[in-house]
């Protein structure tokens, strides 16, 4: 089983980008389950959702208190609320910003992770270029089927427009395949820096 | 169809499929996104003929159902917590009367102190108000229940509440198999009222009954749910024939054939002890986990049968009897008169508090062990209780509970999950 913990605020799709990571899933034929964290969401509130996919039915409901992946999509978090709790080493953490892991303070924390599973990416950036608005969750699940290989772009996609029609829909995908590109394109610059 | 969808779209859906020719609800937090997504579907005509009713509080959303089914109307409605408790009059009106409403409650606690998060304390209050009670263990069981909901309601003329774990299921997003039209219209047949109010033939239910009939008319309600103990497994057995999948029933075993130690439980809680079970019968601990489907009727043979071979009994329950302790336990302990074995209590995951795979495991092992308390709390933070009851002690104008303890953990829901 594959966890996912998704942090951001109310109002920036975070319960969404669980249940679109779930769609995704479930159009590859596996089993999957998005839920919020339940509380009384408000705009601009702390918020988490959670996705759980696996190759067969999935019982548990417990909140995701292990996750294998972090998805940050809110960066002002980082240092207000405990969003890395039960963070493994070896696990995936995706945050939305510009900034790398050392100038967001970070550095010292993830000495021990495993470095080609950490990324950011200006999902933010990328969204208002495509949709006029920068709500990053879609884009960020572009960028994070590029760095887990969980599920594949055209899964997200097809998440996205299910969910969302029209302009809107495809203004989030073209975000989505931005930010896939975007974190495929560091990923290699990162394999090439290992290699070199 | 198999599709990925949020358990309050599918039980709406599913409450389309039965074809409801009247839906009153009042929103309240968790049940809202189920009767939203129901006005939606009047409001495009996907469901019709219907008529929703927005109603301006539960108490008459509860009086509008008793109405609409008593001029022959399918009914149906959705609450939780307080919305349940307001309706709590109404609702010995439509068992007394014996009219077949159907009912979501999506399970939530109950103030004070106010809380939105789930536990078992409204619907179990409810558990003496004459209405059959179902309990979903997942998303897939509760739509399916709605189905079979209707249709025992109907046979036996009697209202049948459908009891889902508020936002750990109703806004769960999984795949879901969701039936056909056909498949629900073969199923549950168009509803034949027992009684029905038509100025054309007048006629007069509620009349006033006096010490003379009085427990006779009320036996009737009794009686209906000893006949449902019968119907629901044959409808459950129906069910599965026609849509291929065991959904309701009266109560459901896992891994207890052989259990040294069972636990009961209901609701989706029982999915987490499941995996939790799995884990310990590698370890070697012979446990297994009996779900209670049915609440009332509260199928006492069949947990007999369930429970009578085994070494401990481990109730687990979502709601506290103040003063005493489990309501699921006391009517347990009932099925079980004149066996010897442990019994323990376990109330958790009140107010939403997560019920864990890590928590049950250390539960189990004590219990295997026999090192529990007969009355236990799980996850109970003694510290804090403590540090109140202190204040309490130390001075009369101590102030209120809520307050004080909030001032000792911190804000609401300020935790990493």
């Amino acid at each position: 089983m594959f966890q996912i913990r998704i942090h951001g605020r109310g109002g920036q799709g975070v319960v969404t980008a669980a249940e679109l990571l779930s769609l995704a899933a479930f159009d590859e034929g596996r089993y999957a389950q998005a839920f919020p964290s339940f509380g009384s969401e408000r705009m601009g509130a702390p918020v988490v959702s959670f996705c759980r996919i696996d190759d067969h039915e999935i019982r548990v409901r417990e909140p995701v208190m292990e996750p294998d992946a972090l998805i940050i999509v809110d960066p002002t978090l980082l240092h207000q609320v405990d969003v890395f709790g039960g963070c493994k080493p070896d696990g995936f953490i995706l945050i939305n910003t510009a900034k790398g892991f050392d100038e967001l303070g970070l550095g010292e924390f993830v000495k021990d992770f495993r470095h080609e599973r950490l990324l950011t990416v200006p999902a933010g950036e990328l969204a208002r270029e495509h949709t006029g608005r920068a709500v990053a969750n879609a884009a960020l699940l572009g960028g994070f089927a590029a760095l887990s290989g969980l599920i594949s772009l055209d899964a997200v996609a097809r998440a996205i427009r299910e969910r969302f029609t029209g302009a809107v829909g495809e203004g989030n995908v073209a975000a989505a395949q931005a930010a896939h590109a975007w974190v495929a394109e560091e990923m290699r610059e990162l394999s090439g820096a290992t290699a070199g | 169809m198999l599709r990925q969808v949020e358990g309050s779209r599918a039980v709406a859906e599913a409450v389309a499929l039965c074809r409801p020719e009247v839906i009153c609800a009042y929103p309240i937090s968790p049940q809202t996104h189920i009767v939203e997504n129901l006005s939606q579907l009047v409001k495009t005509g996907e469901l019709s003929p219907c008529e929703f009713v927005n109603v301006e509080s539960e108490f008459a959303a509860m009086s509008v159902a008793i109405g609409a089914s008593a001029t022959g109307a399918r009914a149906y409605t959705a609450t939780a917590s307080q919305g349940l408790l307001y309706m709590t009059e109404a609702l010995y009106n439509a068992s007394g009367l014996g009219l077949p409403i159907v009912m979501t409650v999506a399970n939530r606690a109950i103030g004070a102190p106010i809380n939105i998060w789930n536990d078992h304390s409204d619907s179990m209050s409810q558990r003496d108000s004459g209405w059959i009670q179902l309990y979903a263990e997942t998303n897939q069981e509760a739509l399916d229940l709605h189905i079979e909901a209707f249709r025992l309601a109907e046979e036996l003329s009697t209202p049948v509440m459908v009891c889902m774990d508020g936002f750990i299921l109703t806004h769960a997003v999984e795949r879901l198999e969701i039936p056909d039209q056909e498949q629900v219209d073969a199923f549950l047949p168009p509803f034949q009222p027992r009684q029905v109010l038509d100025p054309g033939e007048p006629i007069s239910i509620g009349a006033m009954v006096g010490p003379e009939a009085f427990m006779e008319v009320k036996y009737l309600a009794h009686a209906k749910q000893m006949q449902a103990l019968e119907l629901i497994p044959e409808i459950a057995a129906d069910f599965r024939g026609a849509f291929g999948r065991d959904s309701g029933g009266l109560i459901r075993c896992y891994r207890a054939e052989d259990a040294e130690t069972i636990v009961v439980a209901l609701g989706s809680v029982l999915g987490t002890i499941k995996d939790t079970i799995d884990e310990l019968r590698e370890q070697g601990v012979k446990i297994g986990v009996l779900g209670i489907s049915s609440f009332r009727p509260f199928p006492l043979d069949a947990v007999r049968e369930a429970l009578g071979h085994a070494q401990r009994v481990v109730v687990l329950e979502k709601a506290l009897a103040v003063g005493i302790g489990g309501i699921v336990a006391a009517n347990v302990r009932m099925a079980l008169a004149g066996i010897q074995l442990h019994g323990y209590t376990v109330i958790a995951g009140l107010g939403g508090r997560p019920i864990t795979k890590t928590s049950l495991h250390r539960l189990f092992t004590d219990a295997a062990a026999d090192r529990l308390e007969p009355l236990t709390f799980l996850d109970m933070d003694w510290d804090v209780v403590n540090r109140e009851l202190e204040r309490m002690g130390s001075s009369r104008a101590s102030g209120p509970h809520a307050e004080n303890i909030l001032r000792d953990v911190g804000p609401v829901a300020a935790g990493p999950v």
